[in-house]
């Protein structure tokens, strides 16, 4: 039977009170915005928080805006807006194809962007594509905000930079004219965790590859990244043969697991196949405009 | 005018606005809550069970475990398949989520935390997980709680002319063998089983609400069981969120429910969780199996031989007619003119649930017919010949019906060849084909197509050959015609979503001239209806539609003679037209039922020894099985870089007879299809080497998405069947039992260029990429 243990509830009203509720708790309460990874686990009872801190009144974490050169996208904003905004998917094609792969429009409509990367879920898309993406988180505490560069957010499978007594506030994502992104998935069926997943980002300047980055998801990848990979790329005039090597580099230094999803070696082969394809699509919507 | 025909389903008014009540909505004045513990290990030795933390827990008002049950000889319960099953494990456990204990608690919260309490001690013991390996000398002995038992076989069955067709392959000029496994699927329909049991001190009536397809077996098990006097024992089945023969047998947690109210003298609500459902309820399937097919050079089909190696799970829990321990297996001869054939099964104990006949299989008919429609599959690609044409060359002819196969079954009719026509037409075969050839020649993507011709045999079924536990399979119907000329009508048998409260009225109301609208369908109450042995097999439409038809021929001629008496003419100068009883070649004078029915309860004088009223009570003991077939076509494309597969086409044509309300029909079918699809394409529920369960969840155990299928194509033909009454087959399962060998077919051929010749199901994305590379897994076991 799929009841959880007994736990206190409080429901914060501003993140400063968010912040006092969980200092107050100590470290064995949990923030719950969505809920959806977190109920679950806690009705199978693999996880007992003692105390949950609902954010889901937050108004404040829920902007979703472009601010100078940077895309700011709050903990609390859910997968469905993000997927929904036009300005978004504009930019960052690469978030629209993750967005749109995220489990269903239920869990969509309800699962938040910040939950998911503190969730620190090793299958999860967003945190590859904000890899790739090269992002910065925001995290408030009680001394104040602190930003954290993506790639040293995720500390290891699920845990974080993320303090007790602290509160992801927001993502930032650097916009880079010139660019094209894409994200691509292999799923046994619409909505699984992925079998393997790779997020590419490209800048082209003068028909050559200036910027590359390259997220992974499911593998094992250090930081959901795979900085050999980007680094073969730079310099590079886009094409299958840049692309191949960053897929063969990408899954040579990755460490994927088996599992029922696949066996580790299957992964591996994914891996250069995905990464390969991700790049051919973000160079194509980087050579068709992408962003001036 | 017909009352056959489409017309919304009367049941759907309350099913739309969330006013169904299922299990879970029974809630009773004083009921407590029971949650089972269960078993973590595969295989353990219980050394103790300390359950007194559990019991000083301020809500819990009862601790259950083995040894509570064995001091009510209730420790242990029979199967369906005339073997034992612990009900709670006393000695040991034998597969990961078997039942230990049963907490009873005043809330559900409050059970499931006394569970932690429950301190047992196991000392694990190696687990019997591959099939193939039960019977190895040293495999650990799972069943030692059986006088003498040193090994883990169960039966050894057969059927057919071994020496007939084993003459054949010895001089045929083309044999082919394939082994494949059809694995272990799970139906998992949306509500999870459960109950709601009520024993009164006061009256001795036990009253359980519980989702099974069949309430009068469960009622008289209990009473035969528990030895509660049968006349104090209510089954009360209420609406059924699915049951695919999930819900057939009788679980642990029912008689624990039971149990815990007979104790307290409280009401006890057990349901069970997605996981628990998954892991210890009746699976389906787990056939490794091992087919031959002789052929002549040209492509004419002479013989089958078949080895199968059926894995029952720990206890042996199949559902299915006595006589046949591999169910109705034999029919693998398919849908073909053989000259011979043979089949031997094997049965053996894992350490895993019991189980084995559910999710929609006819009784094994699923089995044998992905056996054989891979089988003529693969004999195509040795003879070089397209699928279709042999399937063509083979199909049994229009004018061999009535037809006994070389296994025993009579087939009651058919037009095979108009049905695959039928389907090869819509699917456009030779364009597709084309398309592919031109595909192949460019190196351009993969593309495959799939066949399957299926013939089921379904009803079960003539009393003579046919009963569970030794209760004939013959279902009772009970109509009453109430003075307004309004109807009910009371069946033994229950909906888990079939529309028989749709059905069943337009049968009665077709016989009765009367409108759907005005006969009330009375099913899943024991107290309610007569006796019947329940929903699966899909024999709903083909039993309890054939007693519905005749206990409403009853009716009408009941009414005939009250017409008579009506009109001052003889019953014999009356005809039964338009929905009316007349004088002959005198339509004007036509009696409506409603007229008749008012009669019947009123001052008319009627002849002498003429009861009146109209109600009228039978039982239909089928004469033969029914036997549905169609024609399935299917189009996939593949992805070789990542092994992923899209169906993009599913041409189905079914021909189930006389179809009475054929939306309700063509809903079974995309039901049954998009079951097909998962099954051949991603449910897996592998044990890695300790035998723990590794698809318990939705996460792990994946059903298909609207996203995964494709726009259903469906056509029909109509073959009513010689012996029902009113002419129709059963359908409910027709989808799944052929489905799964149109998609694997069309997988396989997708990937002839790389000299495949058969994958074994699922096919998910990393078993066709490791297929196309020549070295495919047993997709029972964990990936290493």
């Amino acid at each position: 039977m799929q009841v959880p243990a007994r736990f206190e509830y409080e429901r914060a009203s501003s993140v400063g009170h968010a912040l006092m509720l969980l200092e107050r708790l100590g470290p064995e309460a949990r923030v719950v915005a969505g809920g959806h990874s977190l109920i679950p686990m806690m009705k199978l009872r693999l996880a007992q928080p003692e105390a949950l801190v609902d954010i889901n009144d937050l108004a404040e974490l829920s902007h979703l805006a472009v601010e100078g050169d940077e895309l700011v996208v709050g903990a609390l904003v859910r997968h469905a807006r993000l997927l929904a905004d036009a300005e978004a998917g504009r930019l960052f094609p690469i978030l629209h194809d993750a967005e749109r792969v995220i489990a269903d429009p239920v869990v969509r409509n309800r699962g938040t962007v910040g939950g998911s990367l503190c969730q620190a879920d090793p299958s999860e898309d967003l945190s590859a594509a904000f890899s790739a993406l090269r992002a910065t988180a925001v995290i408030q505490g009680p001394g104040g905000a602190r930003t954290v560069p993506i790639r040293e957010f995720h500390t290891g499978p699920y845990e974080t930079a993320v303090e007790p007594g602290e509160l992801l506030t927001e993502l930032r994502v650097p916009i880079r004219p010139g660019s094209g992104s894409a994200y691509q998935k292999v799923e046994r069926r619409v909505g699984d965790w992925p079998v393997a997943a790779a997020g590419a980002v490209l800048v082209i300047h003068d028909g050559v590859i200036a910027e590359a980055g390259i997220g992974l998801t499911a593998v094992g990848a250090a930081h959901f990244a795979a900085p050999e990979a980007e680094e073969s790329l730079i310099g590079q005039v886009p094409g299958e043969e840049a692309y191949a090597r960053a897929g063969a580099l990408a899954a040579a230094h990755c460490e994927p697991q088996s599992d029922q999803r696949g066996p580790a070696d299957y992964k591996r082969h994914l891996v250069g196949e995905l990464v390969r394809r991700a790049l051919a699509r973000a160079a194509e919507r980087a050579g068709r405009g992408g962003l001036r | 005018m017909s009352a056959y025909g489409r017309m919304h389903r009367k049941e759907d008014a309350r099913f739309i606005r969330g006013r169904g009540t299922y299990t879970d909505d029974v809630n009773l004045p004083g009921m407590l809550h029971g949650a089972v513990l269960r078993s973590p290990h595969a295989h353990a030795a219980i050394v103790s069970i300390d359950t007194s933390a559990a019991e000083a827990h301020p809500k819990v008002k009862a601790v259950i475990t083995g040894e509570t049950l064995a001091g009510l000889r209730l420790a242990w319960m029979p199967t369906l398949s005339g073997d034992t099953q612990a009900v709670l494990a006393t000695d040991k456990v034998r597969f990961q989520g078997q039942e230990v204990a049963f907490v009873v608690a005043e809330d559900r919260y409050a059970a499931r935390d006394a569970l932690e309490l429950i301190d047992v001690e196991y000392e694990p013991l190696p687990a019997v997980v591959d099939a193939r390996r039960a019977l190895d000398e040293d495999a650990p002995v799972i069943r030692d709680d059986l006088d003498g038992k040193a090994d883990n076989h169960i039966f050894d069955w057969q059927a057919g002319d071994k020496a007939a067709t084993d003459a054949i392959f010895e001089r045929a000029q083309v044999t082919v063998a394939q082994d494949m496994l059809y694995p272990r699927v799970h139906p998992a329909p949306l509500e999870t089983c459960g109950a709601v049991a009520d024993f009164d001190r006061v009256t001795g009536k036990l009253t359980v609400w519980c989702p099974t397809q069949a309430p009068h077996a469960h009622r008289t098990l209990y009473a035969m069981v528990a030895g509660i006097p049968e006349h104090k024992i209510r089954v009360i089945s209420p609406d059924i969120g699915g049951g695919f023969g999930n819900k057939v047998g009788i679980y642990p947690g029912y008689v624990c429910a039971i149990v815990g109210s007979i104790v307290t003298g409280r009401p006890v609500k057990w349901m069970e969780d997605r996981s628990e459902n998954l892991m210890s309820t009746s699976f389906a399937r787990d056939y490794h199996m091992h087919g031959e097919i002789a052929a002549t050079r040209d492509g004419r089909i002479q013989a089958i031989r078949v080895k199968v190696l059926a894995d029952h799970g720990a206890f042996n829990g199949t559902a299915q007619p006595t006589k046949y321990p591999a169910g109705f297996f034999h029919v693998f001869t398919g849908s073909y003119d053989l000259a011979a054939a043979h089949c031997e099964v094997t049965g053996v104990y894992t350490n895993k649930a019991p189980g084995g006949v559910a999710y929609a299989c006819s009784f094994r008919v699923t089995e044998a017919v992905y056996l054989v429609e891979r089988l003529v599959d693969v004999l195509a690609v040795e003879l070089d010949m397209d699928p279709a044409e042999l399937r063509m060359r083979n199909l049994l002819k229009p004018g061999q019906f009535p037809y006994t196969s070389p296994t025993g079954w009579e087939y009651d009719s058919g037009d095979y060849p108009r049905t695959l026509r039928l389907a090869l037409d819509m699917a456009g075969y030779d364009k597709l084909r084309a398309e592919q050839a031109d595909r192949r020649a460019a190196g351009g993507p993969l593309m495959g197509i799939g066949i399957s011709f299926f013939t089921e045999a379904v009803g079960a079924g003539p009393r003579k050959h046919m009963d569970i536990l030794g209760l004939g399979m013959a279902d009772g119907a009970e109509l009453r015609v109430h003075p307004t000329g309004k109807a009910v009508l009371r069946v033994s048998c229950q909906s888990q979503g079939q529309g028989h409260e749709t059905t069943f009225a337009q049968i009665v109301a077709q016989e009765l001239g009367m409108s759907p609208g005005d006969v009330e369908v009375v099913h899943g109450d024991t107290d309610q209806t007569p006796f019947g042995l329940g929903t699966y097999g899909s024999r709903s439409t083909p039993v309890s539609g054939a007693a519905t038809a005749m206990v409403a021929r009853k009716v009408r001629e009941r009414a005939r003679v009250v017409a008579s008496a009506m009109l001052e003419a003889s019953p014999e100068d009356l005809e039964w037209a338009e929905g009316r009883w007349a004088v002959r070649g005198d339509p004007a004078t036509g009696k409506s039922m409603a007229e008749i029915a008012l009669a019947a309860h009123s001052g008319l004088e009627l002849p002498e020894g003429v009861e009146g009223h109209l109600d009228a009570v039978c039982v239909y003991n089928p004469p033969n099985l029914t036997y549905p077939f169609g024609a399935y076509v299917c189009v996939v494309d593949v992805d070789p870089g990542t092994g992923q597969v899209k169906v993009r086409r599913f041409v189905a044509v079914d021909d189930c007879g006389v179809r009475i309300n054929p939306m309700i029909v063509e809903g079974q079918i995309h039901g049954g299809l998009a079951d097909g699809v998962g099954m051949a394409l991603m449910q897996l529920m592998a044990f890695d080497e300790e035998g723990n369960h590794l698809g318990a969840s939705f996460m792990d155990y994946l059903l298909p998405t609207a996203v995964e299928c494709p726009s259903w194509e469906l056509g029909e033909t109509v073959t009513p069947s010689p012996h029902h009454p009113i002419g129709a087959k059963g359908v409910g399962e027709s989808a799944t039992v052929g489905s799964p060998a149109a998609v694997v077919n069309a997988v396989v051929d997708a990937l002839r260029p790389y000299g495949v010749r058969h994958a074994d199901m699922p096919l998910t994305p990393a078993n066709v990429w490791l297929t196309i590379q020549g070295r495919p897994f047993r997709t029972d076991l964990a990936i290493p």
